[in-house]
């Protein structure tokens, strides 16, 4: 396998398979106290379905904002972004997205069972369904057995896991996971990164996964978008063709390494052109 | 090595006791009262303070049997002081030993309390004994100092009767507190704090759906809380009659405002996060309420409940000296002033004391189950 086969630039890929996010010459501008902040200015993407798109980019450079905009949670300022073919507010009241935020957010006062059935609940799914699928979810992310625990007697890592399991609970469309692992240790990271990948494979999700750890972007991706700031845009696309089955060992490989390098070159490219 | 002092100061107290005088003289004979060596009761109580006192402080407290043992202590002696006042005579007129033997007592208490109050077990019942027997132990000496402080002196009884003429009063009139309880609290207050503190709930969610409610009605039920019951009390007496349904009015006028404060405050409690969450799963305005807002509200709901169950009281009262029918905790106090029954204030006053206490701890109890989930009972787990 040659690196021409592993890295592809994505102007080059044909658009074959079904775009689950479609986004044209976007932009977002924040009007603040202190004039306008340019967030996110000319974006152009397709995720398409069962791609693991990782954002990646310096603080600041509108990744939390651009996972924002997808989820209908902002609104974009300018351009086109289609979800499914429909507007975000569209393909939100469809109940679209599972969105994974930095910080579990847990509801306290629910054990974590009823945290992930809470968007059942609110889809209005019988009982016994929303308990089944409560059960499934927190198998996939390995918590069977403390259903009836309090989100407070769970360790962070657990807890972020069980808030991929509220995402996953209603077999949303698209995951958009912003920096879930952020605050974890490097082990539990690695840990969930390979359990985040299985599920992948076994689910064939569609993932947006904003990080700050290149080696985590290239494991987990099988495309990687990279960002530079002020304003937030787009500087690189890197798809990989490592097979859905990867295991960590995949970090020793030259085809790795080389992805990696590419991805910090086009970092530190935003960065100097920024200064 | 470290002497304990309270329990020096209770052996040095209690050795002083015995030797000076332990009452006044009287002034028609001119001889003094009482001597200790006519109450051999009060002799084996000071001797058992200098004993025991000498012990601990050579020996030092060192477990809970010891704070129990010294609890004990102070217990006979107090019982023994009580005796002495009231079967010879000394009641108007303790001296100089008197006061020495409470101080040393006091001493005695004081430490066993604390060594109870630092009691830590794992075991369940045992913790929860000890948990229960410092409040009573401490509440049980202030009712003593009292007692003893007003019969020692001969406080009269107009300015302060002591606890246990009160206490005669109280179970000597138990059907017309009773009554007066019913009346007060159970018509009046009960249904003035449901009134209020439900509507400014609702007007609560109410402000919170329609905006322009917050900026015209929060300014609004500023003024209305800020009015004088004192000035409120009568108006309502003549809206709403002599019946309980005016002290009823004035308890939602006294509610109303810090229930519908809290409530606004804590329908925005929730964070951002969550919000956003909810936002997500497409979760419209009823579903958020419920699922999200109110729970997170439930800490500051409290907070207004605990507050108006004061609140609601002490409106009852107060609004009952304008007018009411010839029964009521507020009737019965203003009239018995006049007629110098004064212990009767009293009992009055400790049914209040003791109903306020009782709602603000079912308020509490309710509250503890209801947000077991909040950050500030969740550290009590050991
Ligand atoms: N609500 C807002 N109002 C004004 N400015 C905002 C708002 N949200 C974000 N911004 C600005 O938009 C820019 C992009 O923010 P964003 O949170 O998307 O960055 P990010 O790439 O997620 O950074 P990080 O890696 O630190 O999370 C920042 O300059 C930020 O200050
Ligand atoms: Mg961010």
């Amino acid at each position: 396998m040659t690196l021409k086969e592993v890295v592809n630039n994505v102007a080059e890929m044909p658009a074959s398979k079904n775009a689950v996010v479609d986004i044209k010459n976007l932009s977002l501008t924040f009007q603040t106290a202190d004039g306008p902040v340019y967030a996110l200015s000319e974006v152009d993407l397709t995720i398409d379905e069962g791609d693991f798109v990782s954002f990646i980019g310096p603080s600041g450079c509108g990744k939390t904002t651009l996972l924002r905009v997808i989820a209908d949670l902002e609104k974009a300022t300018g351009g086109d972004i289609s979800i499914n073919g429909v507007s975000p507010e569209q393909a939100r009241e469809n109940r679209a997205y599972g969105y994974v935020f930095q910080a579990p957010a847990l509801l306290p006062w629910r054990s974590i069972e009823r945290n992930v059935t809470l968007p059942l609940e609110i889809m209005e799914l019988s009982k016994e369904e929303r308990i089944k699928r409560a059960h499934d979810a927190l198998k996939l992310v390995e918590l069977n057995g403390f259903e009836k625990k309090f989100p407070w007697q769970l360790s962070g890592g657990m807890q972020q896991r069980a808030s991929i399991a509220r995402a996953l609970s209603f077999d949303a469309d698209l995951l958009l996971m912003d920096e879930p692992f952020g605050a974890l240790d490097e082990i539990v990271r690695d840990h969930l990164n390979e359990q985040l990948l299985k599920l992948w494979a076994r689910t064939n999700k569609t993932v947006a996964f904003v990080t700050h750890s290149i080696p985590e972007a290239v494991y987990l991706s099988s495309k990687i978008v990279v960002m530079s700031p002020r304003p937030g845009r787009i500087i690189d696309v890197i798809e990989t063709d490592f097979p859905k089955d990867r295991t960590l060992d995949i970090r020793e490989t030259p085809e790795f390494l080389e992805i990696a390098h590419r991805v910090r070159e086009g970092l530190r490219a935003g960065h100097s052109n920024d200064e | 090595m470290k002497l304990d002092k309270f329990c020096l100061v209770g052996a040095i107290a209690a050795l002083l006791a015995l030797i000076f005088p332990l009452a006044g003289m009287d002034a028609d004979t001119g001889k003094q009262v009482a001597f200790v060596g006519d109450i051999p009761g009060l002799a084996i109580a000071m001797a058992l303070c200098v004993i025991a006192g000498a012990a601990f402080t050579w020996l030092g407290v060192r477990s809970i049997y010891s704070g129990i043992v010294i609890l004990a202590v102070g217990v006979f002696g107090c019982w023994q002081a009580i005796v002495t006042l009231y079967d010879y005579g000394v009641a108007g007129y303790a001296g100089t030993g008197f006061w020495l033997f409470i101080i040393s007592l006091w001493a005695f208490v004081w430490r066993g309390i604390d060594v109870v109050a630092n009691y830590r077990s794992l075991e369940k019942a045992k913790q929860q004994v000890a948990n229960i027997i410092v409040p009573v132990a401490f509440g049980m000496w202030l009712l003593f100092a009292w007692e003893v402080l007003v019969a020692g002196f001969g406080v009269p009884q107009v300015l302060l009767p002591p606890p246990s003429m009160i206490g005669v009063r109280f179970v000597t009139s138990t059907d017309m507190m009773a009554a007066d309880f019913y009346q007060t609290f159970v018509k009046a207050v009960l249904s003035g704090y449901v009134m209020g503190c439900g509507s400014a709930f609702i007007v609560a969610i109410a402000v919170d759906r329609v905006p322009f409610l917050k900026r015209g009605l929060l300014p609004l039920g500023n003024m209305v809380s800020a009015l004088p019951i004192i000035g409120v009390a009568p108006i309502m007496v003549m809206w709403f009659g002599f019946d309980w349904q005016s002290k009823a009015a004035v308890i939602v006028i006294m509610t109303f405002f810090p229930m519908l404060v809290n409530t606004v405050t804590g329908l925005n409690a929730a964070g951002k996060l969550e919000k956003d969450l909810m936002a997500t799963y497409a979760s419209g305005y009823w579903s958020t309420l419920f699922r999200l807002r109110l729970p997170a509200a439930m800490p500051f709901v409290f907070n207004a409940l605990k507050i108006n169950s004061t609140l609601a009281l002490i409106g009852a009262i107060v609004a009952e000296f304008f007018g009411t029918p010839i029964v009521g905790m507020g009737f019965r106090i203003s009239t018995e002033v006049g007629r110098m029954n004064i212990d009767m204030v009293w009992a009055e006053i400790a049914l209040a004391a003791l109903a306020g206490t009782a709602f603000y701890g079912a308020v509490a109890y309710i509250e503890r189950k209801a947000t077991s989930w909040h950050p500030s009972f969740r550290v009590r787990r050991h």
